[in-house]
């Protein structure tokens, strides 16, 4: 077994990326299991490197704890933009995560919930639509009630609990196909651009997305939503399952390539990065690279888009905001500061900044499921910087990180004076505001 | 493999989970930021007190097994692998802040702590703590006070033994001492102090040390001078400190570092420079606009092609941020990159400029330049492939050349990174026998069992000394 796991290991692994890395150590100080394993060097990208070279070199048997160390990795690539030989991390991780992946055997459990997940829901946006079917009818019936009351899902391991509890209310089924296929923007028409549904903001957070459509439209964007796009990929991806991914990234580049757009927009960092790596994802596959090429280049976050068009004045009622950034957004689609932009363009809310914005919140995709112990560790720092800069709201970019911080939120007990929302449904907020208070006034000045 | 009892006895002083032995985890305490030297330890101990350090130390020579004390791992000299094996010992959980004392201007440390978090406390008191290594933001204050380490503000501030008044040692035999103190002077008996900095964890084990902090400079002004060529950069180097001029910072960088550091940290520095010079200076604005202007004046005068201020403080540190990554930087060239640290006096530093060029032609191999070129301290930087063993001989062939050169020209073989394993077989280039001799007698004094960090500074065989063809002679 061992010896065939180092084989494909010598065989997959991009040696020449893995020589790259000088081990100065830069990375360190980046890491948030690094500094929250109290600086162990083996849960450092250095660290880590390290393990993946000496595997493929001979040196070290692939074991349990090598194995352990790099999924314990949360995939949040601050390593990347503070390595100064440019190492890519996030792909060697990657790669390294196929060959076990394919070498494992899991437990019976593990493989049927790993086979439902990936080769069943997250392939197909039909599958997802029936499952938010099956959740809206469990917050419906009395079931929700009973599981919560009954403490069953204490008994699951990880954050499933908490999660279950943080997870936005399911709106109606019938409603998740309010959006046509195109789209035109309100006034004068600055932009054409295409719209990244995925597959988790297409349902669970479906609202966000109508969010996101409103304020393209206020910007002036003509939307293009094409209805044959499926997950972005990027959980499988990060979880070794690379054909699965290698197949989700074709049909969304078949679906949105032709579409004659400024850009494809994406309101999730952890998507966008994902879509942002499909030429890495499709290198091996003949033709496909530079199709990926031309489409990745198009992708690009709301918040950068928005950041560059008018929204029109902006206004909320008077209270504290701070922000943690999708790690994704920030190291992998190198998108940095235009939230921060955005928010200070909103007048009555105030901005503080909180230290350590750029360390992961410990959600990573699935990571807080998976390592409750790191992600919670990790959590609970996060929180302590939090309530340092007094706010009462926490913006954020990514759905898996809203649903972290809501699930700090309610670690902490602040469930009744902070809340955490996403900065599209934010921006949407003071839009609705603003057209509702210009509604009245309208009405006012008929009436006159 | 340790002795199971001797693990025993080690896990009864810290704790089980403050010891193992695990094929993982020693695997990645077999390294250091040094290119192609690794040696597995066999276990890996993590104290938090001296009191345990002293139980360990003991233990070791019980059982005769050697110990490498550890940092970040970020040292150049490969001088924390460990090379005969035995326990690294990490300082992870021994990083405190343990005292400010603002009447003395002295910060007391435990040796775990990050150079940047010194630094930082320092300027939270309106203090400062001058020595400033490319690496401070993950080297620790132990690798520091071992390696000696120097910075981008040696020139004027000198370096990390000008700042440490004090330090808590464990030996070798277990006892602990204290050298120095809080004090301005103090000469009761050798210098104790000065001799365990730069040591390398040869000598003993540092527990605690009082640094020396110094007022903070009120003003801060930063430039660049971009140069068509290579030794007028040099000359102008050594022409400013004739001229009685001690900027804070002086570093020179060549037009492939500069290359490498631009596509890493996207500033737009001119890199159709042919080499640059990075100058500070600090202290009253008066002064410190003074100096500036005539250090302006003199780059001109020596033909800088320009010459431009820093707009703002954030410009400022972007600049000097993006000079700390030219090692690392320059990684992205070539597979490997091998870095020396050949040190002259200031005034022959364009005559070391133009021989590192002509050996890099004359052996074929890539050298690109960059360093402290104030202190007259260069790390001439080898782009190669540790694979290609023929390259890697030329390499070796070219650097010994630069160190023989360098030590001609009345310099070192290493200014800051330290000797290590690397340098070792070197060591008597600049010492000459009988140095190496004296310095063997103080390590077999302190450590009879050759227990702390052994197999580095000596060599067990040195290189034969190549003497330079002269000039006429080639
Ligand atoms: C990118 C890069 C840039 C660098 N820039 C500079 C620079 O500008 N100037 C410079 O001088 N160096 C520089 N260095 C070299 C290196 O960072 C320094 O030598 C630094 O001081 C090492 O610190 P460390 O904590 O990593 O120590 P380590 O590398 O872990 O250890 C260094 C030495 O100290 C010993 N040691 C550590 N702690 C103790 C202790 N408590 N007791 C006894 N012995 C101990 C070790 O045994 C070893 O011999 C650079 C390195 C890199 C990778």
């Amino acid at each position: 077994m061992t010896t065939d796991l180092q084989k494909s290991f010598k065989e997959q692994m991009d040696y020449d990326e893995l020589m790259n890395c000088t081990r100065c150590g830069f990375c360190l100080p980046s890491c948030p299991t690094y500094i929250n394993s109290g600086q162990n060097e083996a849960s450092s990208p250095r660290g880590r490197i390290a393990l993946m070279k000496g595997v493929v070199e001979g040196r070290i048997e692939p074991d349990e704890k090598v194995e352990q160390q790099l999924n314990e990795c949360l995939g949040c690539r601050a390593c990347e933009p503070v390595c100064p030989s440019g190492v890519q991390y996030g792909h060697l991780l990657e790669q390294a995560r196929t060959v076990i992946n394919e070498h494992k055997s899991y437990s019976l459990p593990v493989k049927m919930l790993r086979k439902a997940t990936f080769n069943y829901l997250f392939m197909s946006s039909k599958r997802m639509h029936r499952v938010h079917q099956l959740r809206w009818l469990y917050e419906k019936t009395l079931a929700q009630k009973l599981v919560r009351a009954s403490k069953l899902l204490t008994l699951f391991p990880g954050e499933v609990e908490t999660m279950e509890r943080v997870v936005p209310k399911t709106v109606p089924p019938k409603r998740l196909n309010e959006w046509e296929e195109v789209e035109k923007g309100f006034g004068k028409q600055t932009k054409r651009v295409a719209f990244f549904n995925g597959c988790l903001m297409g349902t669970m957070f479906y609202e966000t997305n109508q969010s996101t459509r409103l304020l393209l439209k206020t910007a002036g964007c003509e939307i293009v939503t094409p209805k044959k796009q499926e997950c972005c990929g990027a959980l499988h991806a990060h979880g070794g399952e690379t054909e699965k991914a290698i197949q989700l990234a074709k049909r969304n580049i078949e679906a949105f390539e032709n579409l004659d757009v400024d850009a494809v927009i994406s309101n999730a960092g952890g998507c966008g990065a994902g879509l942002k790596d499909y030429p890495f994802l499709l290198r091996k596959e003949a033709d496909w690279e530079k199709r990926a090429k031309a489409f990745s280049d198009k992708v690009t976050d709301i918040s950068t888009l928005l950041a560059s068009l008018d929204l029109g004045p902006l206004e909320l009622s008077d209270e504290v905001v701070t922000y943690q950034p999708s790690c994704h957004l920030e190291n992998v689609m190198k998108e940095k500061g235009n939230v921060e932009k955005l928010l200070r363009k909103v007048n009555g809310i105030e901005y503080v900044a909180m230290v350590d914005k750029d360390k992961c919140c410990g959600s990573a995709g699935i990571y807080n499921l998976v390592q409750p112990k790191m992600a919670m560790r990790i959590l609970d720092q996060k929180m302590v910087d939090v309530a340092e800069t007094n706010a009462s709201v926490i913006v954020t970019s990514n759905p898996g990180c809203l649903l972290q911080m809501k699930a700090g939120i309610e670690r902490e007990r602040l469930t009744d004076s902070v809340r955490a929302v996403h900065i599209v449904d934010l921006l949407a907020d003071a839009i609705r505001k603003r057209d509702s208070e210009e509604g009245d006034a309208h009405a006012v000045r008929n009436r006159h | 493999m340790l002795p199971k009892e001797m693990e025993q006895e080690l896990i009864e002083v810290v704790g089980k989970d403050r010891f193992t032995s695990s094929k993982e985890q020693c695997y990645v305490y077999s390294y250091d930021a040094t290119p192609g030297f690794q040696a597995e330890p066999d276990g890996v101990i993590r104290p938090t007190s001296t009191t345990e350090v002293q139980e360990i130390v003991r233990i070791c020579s019980k059982y005769h097994v050697p110990i490498v004390p550890r940092g970040s791992g970020t040292n150049l000299c490969a001088g924390t692998t460990p090379t005969s094996g035995g326990i690294v010992l990490l300082f992870t959980h021994m990083n405190s802040i343990l005292e400010i004392d603002e009447e003395n201007l002295t910060m007391t440390v435990q040796p775990g702590v990050l150079t940047l978090d010194v630094v930082k406390r320092a300027e939270g008191a309106d203090l400062f703590y001058p020595p400033d290594p490319s690496s401070m933001k993950i080297s620790t204050i132990g690798g520091n006070i071992n390696e000696n380490s120097g910075g981008l503000r040696g020139l004027k501030y000198g370096v990390t033994k000008d700042y440490v008044m004090g330090l808590e040692v464990v030996l070798a035999n277990g006892e602990v001492i204290r050298t120095g103190g809080k004090l301005a002077k103090d000469v009761a008996g050798y210098d104790m102090t000065k001799l365990l900095v730069g040591s390398e964890g040869t000598l003993g084990i540092i527990t605690e040390a009082t640094l020396k902090l110094v007022p903070r400079p009120e003003d801060k002004k930063t430039m660049l001078a971009l140069f068509s060529d290579l030794e007028t950069a040099a000359k102008t180097v050594s022409e400013i400190i004739a001229n009685k001029v001690i900027p804070a910072t002086l570093e020179f960088i060549d037009q492939p570092t500069l290359e490498a550091v631009e596509s890493f940290a996207k500033i737009g520095l001119p890199t159709k420079a042919k080499a640059v010079l990075l100058i500070e200076q600090d202290g009253d604005e008066a002064v410190v606009a003074k100096d500036i202007y005539t250090m302006k004046r003199l780059c001109e005068e020596k033909g800088a092609i320009s010459v431009t201020l820093a707009k703002s403080e954030e410009e400022a540190f972007a600049l000097t941020e993006a000079r700390r990554s030219a090692l690392t930087a320059l990684a992205r060239r070539r597979p490997t990159t091998i870095l020396e640290d050949a040190t002259v006096p200031r005034s022959k530093l364009a005559e070391l400029v133009s021989f590192i060029n002509d050996t890099s032609k004359r052996y074929n191999v890539e050298i690109c330049t960059f360093g402290h070129a104030g202190d007259g301290n260069l790390h001439p930087t080898c782009m190669t492939d540790e694979r290609d063993l023929e390259e890697m001989e030329r390499v070796e062939k070219a650097f010994a050349d630069i160190f023989a050169k360098a030590v001609e020209l009345g310099g070192t073989i290493t200014g800051e990174h330290g000797v290590g394993e690397m340098k070792a077989p070197y060591l008597a280039w600049k010492l000459g026998d009988a140095g190496v001799e004296a310095m063997r007698a103080i390590k077999k004094a302190l450590d009879p069992q050759d227990l702390l960090n052994p197999g580095k500074v000596f060599a067990k065989e040195s290189k034969k000394r190549i003497v330079l063809a002269r000039e006429g002679a080639k």
